[in-house]
């Protein structure tokens, strides 16, 4: 049976992070889930623009909120992690906060829209663990990814501060993705440490060092590829390579969506994933060449 | 409601300052003046200190000179001076219970800004406390004796001292403890702060001599299940868990320890915080008290599942030979005991250091808890007292101790647990003599308020001991690639707040000083025997200054860490709580304060709905009157039957209904 | 060697700041702070800063307010929480630097080589007329803005992008923007009508006492 969630891409999907979302859609679509993209959303009102005004910030967030409560689905999906995160810090400030609650709801009002708080905003892997299931997705690999060796990168702001599906100092629902389309999951420990974010941009320096430690050390843990649930991380950890190896050396590790690994495990093409999207490819894997298709 | 008109009825009213408590808020003579027109009010007068000898002996003059009927009181908590002031009113010749006592500071000066409203606020209550008490009866203390028996529960030092404070005095005590052997956790550590006294050395003799004293029964491997009565008449049920030897015919030889069909010591230790190894049948540890062996069911060989299984070829049975000590059928058992006082000594739970997963407890096999690297240290310890990581072999160069692991901190224990900062300075400097490591602290603040206690940790910063004042924020595998020092090493990365940078540094071994917490079954303990807790589930004193030990249910005492965290001198200090039930045992009986209530017998019919009301247990049923009965003994005066009476044929001593209104009517009488 | 004062005067404190900054929504717990450094020791980037996050907090506290807003601890925030979840008093260490960046950037006493807050600006300005960020037209209008050099330096990143078609030529936008625009109106006037409200504090008479 289809279940039906609201779809809150997020800017960075339709732009440098095309490829989360060329991936995301057609591995729901294999999960009979289907994603219903709200119509007219606008900018979360993500990090850099909190920093110029915070309660605008949760304004922005409100009127994707009030959307998506309209369109009616249960739930909301948001897979950028600077989306997911707003949202629910702009969920959080209703609940708690009485001043933000009453400008929000103004703002809201002159536009006649409500919120009243009833859609949950959840990430796509607490959806593919907590509700299409483990064993689900087992079901639907056709390709398993044997002998892939992936760190799992988490990232920080889906497991801190408001993420409640996984453990905040080890998560492990990407661990346990990853392990069931095959893949071995290397020892990480710098699975939630911060990939520099924007700085990468603005002070390369500091940004920079932090994309590079994450590098470094799943290179030093074996692994074959980084897997990544946020456009910003990707692209930190696989834009800058020539940024970084001018500075520190070379750190060469190719670093995807989980959701390109699931679609490569369900059968789909590279292309069709948006793995041709890379700064740096990935490996042919033995388990991807025509004789293994259907094992 | 008539006004009282009873010419006999001649009050007298006294305001106290209190210092400035009250007088800074309350217009103490105002107060005295408005109250002076009341009705058979004879006089009224407002004094400094109304608890002081000079302010008793006023009461007992103005009583004699100006023939006063009834006293009323506005100063402080009743829980402070009722006692003090219904003194002087018996002194001066009235009955004490034709006393009132009006609280103007707790419930006025201290909780008020505006000093008009206040004032307004003490006349408005005594204005009541006129009215109700011309209502008041002479009425009866009743005296109830005190059974001379003592439970202590729990067999740590706390418990250990009680114990033996009451048998010397010559009362017969019975000390429950759920361990196989009494000693606590004192019985784990090496040495003690700040005097590095061994600790099994000073534990040990007064173990075994609580173990032997006459006066002692020693419940080991016991849990106390259900508590009845009442104060100096309590009934203790205690269950005696299997242990599979006959206590009184072990002699402590270990001949079967020595025989058992597994040659080799294979399951964790308890003892060790499970460094160490032992066998399914075994005794703690060496010095255990009582000398008596324990087998555990879910290692040996005869059990499966809690069953006997028949299956070992019982070798342990055939070397204890003709003393016929184990025996494999013993059951559960339950024993009823009397006693008139209770001491609550149930010690505390360590912190479980996996709560703090940055700290890599259990993932990183190096990374240690305190009570580990306490048996660590300990010469009688799982490696004879060489400290190594835990391969068993390396000794670690380089050690790094973090200080409030599950203390002051609120996603976990909000509390300082008060021993962390004197037990890791201890620690490193034992590891330090172990080991010769360089041996790091990280600390947030160090707390060492004790005697003796700044001056060990002077002794440690002469020891070249290093200190860093920034609390850990995590304990890593992942080395900086330009570091090779950090190359296979656990790294602490912390800021050094006072030399001001963010640090990284490398350690062999990183020990975690975790805190202090109730015991896991603390909440049940409070419910069995009715005390109450304050929020971090700790059990709650009576008053945390004037009555550190005693608790809400008279006759129940409490000592060491379950009312706080503290350390050996100050639990040993508060098992002096024992003094406290000596006073009641000696006293031989206990007086009941008389605002019981009673049963009209004309009226009630039988209806039995106040029955379950009592949380008491006080009333029960009269079958052959067919009314309820209410015990005084038991009855704590709490009101809720007389509430709850369809009839209305309940009355409560000191606050029937005549009193009641009485009081309502004069705090509303003031405009 | 230059020599210098390091001494603060009761002057050089803007009193009520701290307070200011405690009395927005997320960062009452500031005052529980003890000061252990939790922070600091998990932020990845306090490695770089001039003032710990720590350190931060007390200055905020104490009210030196230039000492704070001028530092470049604040903008090297990346709000990665870490600090926010671990800090033992709960304080919600991230909201607070936000909230010190909101601050920096009215009072316009951010440091000035900081791309960062021009970055935010340029972000905040493109939310307004477009409702959504085309990162790489708001990346080369920050740099156009800051260090046009830098931004010649990254073309290989630029060319890269645009070969994978992650380079967008169009700007996004959104159909409804006037529903935006009446929305932020709604909070701008709320704004105003709260300095006014704020005017009418005794805080504010008490000081006209003086006078």
């Amino acid at each position: 049976m289809t279940t039906k969630y609201s779809y809150f891409p997020g800017c960075s999907l339709k732009g440098i992070g095309r490829a989360y979302e060329e991936s995301l859609l057609p591995v729901f679509r294999a999960l009979d889930v289907e994603l219903e993209e709200l119509e007219d959303w606008n900018c979360c009102g993500a990090t850099a623009y909190m920093a110029v005004d915070e309660v605008k910030a949760c304004v922005l967030a409100s009127r994707n909120l009030a959307m998506a409560e309209k369109l009616g689905h249960k739930e909301l999906l948001a897979p950028c992690s600077a989306c997911y995160l707003v949202l629910n810090k702009t969920k959080h400030y209703l609940e708690d906060s009485p001043s933000v609650r009453g400008v929000i709801q103004k703002a809201l009002a002159e536009v006649d829209m409500t919120y009243s708080g009833n859609t949950p905003v959840r990430h796509p892997l607490d959806v593919m663990i907590n509700n299409v299931g483990l064993d689900a997705i087992k079901k639907r690999v056709v390709r398993p990814l044997t002998g892939l060796k992936v760190a799992p990168y988490y990232g920080c702001q889906i497991v801190r501060p408001y993420a409640t599906f996984d453990d905040q100092h080890d998560p492990q629902t990407m661990d346990r993705l990853m392990e069931a389309i095959g893949c071995t999951v290397v020892h990480y420990p710098l699975k939630t440490r911060c990939c520099g974010a924007s700085l990468t941009g603005t002070l390369p320096e500091p940004g920079l060092l932090c994309s590079k430690i994450l590098l470094e050390e799943a290179l030093k843990r074996g692994a074959d590829v980084i897997a990544t649930v946020c456009p910003l991380c990707q692209f930190n950890l696989d834009g800058y390579h020539h940024n970084i190896k001018k500075r520190w050396g070379d750190f060469r590790i190719p670093t995807v969506y989980f959701t390109q690994l699931m679609g490569l495990a369900f059968g789909l093409g590279e292309r069709e994933l948006g793995l041709h999207r890379g700064f740096i490819p990935m490996k042919p894997l033995p388990a991807l060449a025509p004789a293994a298709v259907g094992t | 409601m008539d006004k009282p008109t009873n010419q006999n009825i001649r009050i007298g009213f006294y305001v106290c300052h209190c210092g400035s408590n009250i007088a800074a808020m309350v217009d103490c003579p105002a107060v005295a003046k408005y109250v002076e027109t009341l009705p058979h009010v004879v006089l009224s007068r407002d004094y400094k200190y109304m608890c002081s000898d000079p302010g008793q002996e006023l009461i007992q003059k103005d009583i004699a000179e100006h023939k006063l009927t009834r006293v009323v009181v506005a100063s402080c908590s009743p829980l402070l001076h009722e006692h003090t002031f219904r003194g002087a009113v018996e002194a001066g010749g009235l009955n004490p219970f034709f006393f009132h006592m009006v609280n103007i500071r707790e419930h006025d000066s201290w909780v008020h800004t505006d000093k008009a409203e206040a004032t307004t606020k003490a006349k408005e209550l005594a204005h009541a406390a006129i009215m109700r008490v011309a209502m008041h009866k002479a009425l009866e203390v009743k005296r109830v004796p005190v059974h001379p028996d003592a439970l202590v529960i729990g067999g740590g030092i706390a418990g250990i001292h009680a114990a033996m404070t009451l048998a010397n005095a010559g009362k017969k005590v019975f000390l429950v403890e759920r361990e196989p052997s009494i000693g606590g956790h004192m019985a784990k550590f090496d040495k003690t702060f700040p005097t590095l006294d061994c600790a099994a050395c000073i534990l040990t003799p007064k173990m075994s001599e609580a173990g032997s004293h006459p006066n002692i029964t020693l419940l080991s491997y016991s849990e106390v299940t259900k508590l009845d009565g009442y104060v100096g008449n309590y009934t203790v049920t205690v269950k005696r868990k299997p242990r599979y030897i006959i206590e009184d015919k072990c002699t402590g030889c270990q001949e079967c320890v020595a025989n058992c069909v597994y040659k080799e010591a294979k399951f964790p230790d308890e003892f060790n915080e499970g460094l160490g190894k032992r066998k399914p049948v075994y005794i703690p540890f060496p010095q255990a008290t009582p000398q008596v062996v324990v087998i555990d069911p879910k290692t040996c060989l005869n059990f499966r599942n809690g069953e006997l299984t028949g299956k070992c070829k019982k070798s342990c049975v055939t070397a204890c030979g003709e003393k016929q000590a184990i025996d494999f059928n013993q059951k559960e058992t339950f024993l009823e005991l009397k006693v008139g006082t209770v001491i609550v000594t149930t010690g505390f739970k360590a912190f479980d250091a996996k709560r703090m997963p940055q700290y890599g407890y259990g993932k990183f096999p190096n990374v240690f808890t305190a009570l580990e690297i306490e048996r660590l240290v300990n010469s009688s310890g799982p490696t004879g007292g060489h400290v190594v990581l835990r391969d068993g072999k390396t000794e670690p160069k380089s050690i790094g101790i973090i200080h409030c692991v599950g203390s002051r901190d609120k996603k976990t224990n909000r509390w300082c647990s008060r021993v962390c900062c004197m037990y890791s300075l201890k620690l490193a400097h034992l590891l330090k003599e172990h080991t010769g490591a360089e041996i790091y602290n990280f600390y947030i603040d160090m707390r060492t308020p004790g005697k003796g206690y700044e001056e060990f940790y002077d002794k440690l910063l002469e020891e070249g001991v290093h200190f860093i004042r920034g609390r850990v924020g995590e304990v890593t595998d992942w080395a900086m690639s330009k570091e090779e020092m950090e190359k296979g090493k656990l790294v602490i990365r912390v800021e050094d707040t006072l030399a001001g940078y963010v640090r990284r540094i490398p350690f062999d071994m990183v020990v975690l000083a975790t805190g202090l917490e109730p015991q896991e079954d603390a909440q049940s303990i409070r419910r069995m025997l009715n005390m109450s807790c304050g929020t971090e589930g700790f059990f709650l004193e009576r008053h945390p200054k004037l009555a550190p030990v005693s608790t809400f249910t008279e006759g129940i005492f409490l000592a060491g860490c379950c009312q706080g965290p503290r350390d050996i001198p100050d639990s040993v200090a508060q098992a002096g709580a024992a003094a406290e039930a000596l006073v009641l045992i000696d006293k031989g009986y206990i007086e009941q304060e008389p605002n019981t209530a009673y049963i009209l017998d004309d009226e009630c019919c039988g209806c039995k709905s106040c029955i379950p009301l009592c949380p008491y247990t006080a009333i029960t049923f009269d079958a052959a009157k067919k009314k309820a009965v209410i015990n005084e003994a038991l009855c704590k005066g709490c009101g809720t039957c007389v509430a709850g009476c369809p009839s209305g044929s309940i009355v409560q001593n000191l606050f029937d209904d005549e009193e009641i209104f009485s009081e309502i009517e004069g705090v509303l009488a003031h405009e | 060697m230059k020599l210098t004062r390091t001494i603060k005067y009761e002057a050089d404190r803007v009193k009520g700041f701290g307070d200011e900054v405690r009395s927005v929504p997320g960062c009452e717990q500031l005052q529980s702070c003890i000061q252990c450094g939790t922070c600091s020791g998990v932020c990845p980037l306090s490695i770089y800063m001039d003032y710990s996050p720590r350190h931060v907090m007390a200055l905020v506290r104490s009210d030196f307010k230039n000492e704070v807003l001028k530092s470049h601890t604040i903008w090297l925030c990346a709000s990665c929480y870490h600090c926010t979840v671990e800090c033992p008093r709960q304080i919600r260490i991230t909201d607070i630097m936000y909230e010190l960046k909101q601050r920096a950037i009215q009072e316009g006493i951010y440091p000035r080589h900081f791309t960062i807050p021009v970055l935010a600006k340029e972000f905040y300005k493109m939310v307004y007329r477009y409702g959504r960020v085309t990162e790489n037209v708001l990346a080369a209008t920050m740099f156009l803005k800051t260090n046009p050099m830098e931004a010649v330096k990254m073309w290989r990143l630029g060319l890269g992008l645009l070969l994978r078609g992650r380079f967008p030529l169009v700007l996004e936008k959104i159909k409804r923007r006037d529903e935006l625009d009446r929305m932020m109106k709604v909070v701008d006037k709320m704004h105003i009508d709260q300095l006014h409200d704020d005017q009418k504090k005794p805080r504010h008479a008490v000081a006209g006492g003086h006078a």
